[in-house]
């Protein structure tokens, strides 16, 4: 089992030590959190709610993921990387626990501008609000991995990933909102813990399908 | 033996029968209730919407089955009893719409939990449609698909936890823990329903079936021709 762990912290640091070195895709997802924060500032009428100004911050937060997860697999499918990346001698499901972690890395790096950049702009956060939001990554990082995938073999490609992750992001943004705005988070972090366990399960044990024929 | 050898003309004329007895079955024998003559857009709605789970969940199996088994042709069985997911998901949408007209003076009313679920699963199986023609045939398309109709049942249970935590609703509730909340006459006539739904989503899936492998015959020998 530790081999396991070996191998996914190995590839782990192969798309971390890649991303330091290209500076490709942290540096875009933060001026595109920033940017839509400025937006929702504008689209926001005077009177509207402190509410409705949470609500967006979640808008922002998954439009942020699935941008970073458009580019979690193109250097693999680009450059080839993912046949070397299948006839290494490891579980397949490691390169999924691998790339999960890389991009919850890159999320978690933006959200800590992000979530400071909202309360500056918009309205305190909230303890219930960070765990939301940490759990939703999780859920967010383990399904759009699988569908970041999927996506890349597509023609469509970029095209594709939001179409597929949209609607499975839907009970995330609920979770999250409803422990953001209402008065017993715990339900709504309850609800996001049980989607991040059901969803890693599933992703973790179908990704050898979606990456090999 | 007849049966063996015409079972899609069998189906097909099962399919027939029970709807027509369940046309007259709302119409003349199941009670008007307070809600008057619009209540009996129930029993098409709710049966309709059942359909649609069902063939959700046969796709998902088909899946499992290209996936576990590596069963030849299930790949095709999955995407054709989607196919009649998605389509039967359209009709739960439009009469349910129709309905909350009549009920609540709106097409479209958030606080209608299938309704929005249905709306949910809809945007999802219509993103399999483009997953699957952006990918070339073959078995990397088999197991893309495959994968994604499981997310879809693990989907719907948790999409319909978070519309239930998300919305106050005004669904009515014909369904609870003291079992069905009508009278006999009108349960009866909600089975007979659901079934020649079933029936005739059964009949569509196998006739589809037919045509597709029809169509993949004839590709195949057309390639062995050239």
């Amino acid at each position: 089992m530790s081999g396991y762990f070996n191998d996914v912290a190995v590839l782990a640091r192969k798309d971390l030590k890649l991303e330091l070195r290209a500076r490709s895709t942290v540096p875009a997802m933060l001026l595109f959190v920033v940017a839509a924060l400025v937006v929702f500032h504008f689209a926001l009428p005077a009177e509207s709610s402190e509410l409705a100004a949470k609500g967006m911050l979640w808008v922002a937060i998954v439009f942020t993921a699935l941008l970073g997860l458009t580019r979690a697999f193109v250097a693999e499918r680009e450059q080839r990387l993912i046949d070397g990346l299948l006839l290494a001698p490891c579980d397949r499901s490691a390169i999924w626990l691998a790339k999960s972690l890389s991009v919850l890395g890159f999320l978690v790096v933006v959200e800590l501008v992000a979530l400071p950049a909202f309360a500056l702009f918009f309205s305190g956060i909230d303890g219930a609000t960070v765990a939301g939001v940490a759990l939703a990554d999780l859920g967010i990082c383990a399904v759009g991995t699988v569908l970041a995938a999927m996506a890349v073999a597509g023609r469509a490609r970029e095209l594709l990933l939001p179409l597929l992750f949209l609607p499975l992001a839907i009970p995330i943004v609920v979770g999250g909102v409803g422990a953001s705005v209402t008065g017993e988070p715990a339900r709504y972090l309850g609800f996001l813990a049980l989607y991040d366990a059901v969803f890693a399960i599933i992703s973790w044990a179908s990704f050898e399908y979606v990456v090999t024929e | 033996m007849w049966l063996r050898n015409n079972q899609v003309p069998a189906l097909a004329g099962l399919a027939a029968v029970l709807l027509c007895a369940s046309i007259a079955l709302i119409f003349f024998y199941a009670p008007v209730d307070e809600d008057g003559l619009n209540q009996k857009i129930f029993y098409f709605h709710v049966p309709i919407a059942f359909t649609a789970y069902a063939c959700f969940g046969w796709g998902a199996w088909k899946g499992l089955l290209v996936l576990w088994k590596r069963k030849p042709g299930a790949d095709l069985e999955s995407y054709v009893a989607i196919h009649q997911g998605v389509i039967f998901g359209a009709l739960t949408l439009i009469t349910g719409s129709l309905w909350a007209k009549f009920r609540w003076g709106v097409w479209w009313t958030w606080s209608e939990r299938q309704l929005v679920l249905f709306l949910v699963l809809f945007l999802f199986y219509s993103a399999y449609f483009m997953l699957r023609y952006s990918l070339e045939a073959g078995p990397q398309r088999e197991n893309l698909c495959a994968v994604y109709a499981l997310f879809g049942v693990v989907l719907i249970p948790i999409s319909l936890l978070a519309i239930r935590l998300a919305e106050n609703y005004i669904h009515p509730v014909a369904f609870n823990k003291h079992g069905p909340q009508m009278a006999g006459s009108q349960f009866f006539t909600f089975l007979v329903s659901l079934a020649a739904m079933l029936a005739l989503a059964g009949a569509l899936y196998r006739v589809e079936l037919l045509g597709k492998r029809l169509d993949q015959r004839l590709r195949e020998l057309r390639e062995l021709l050239a």
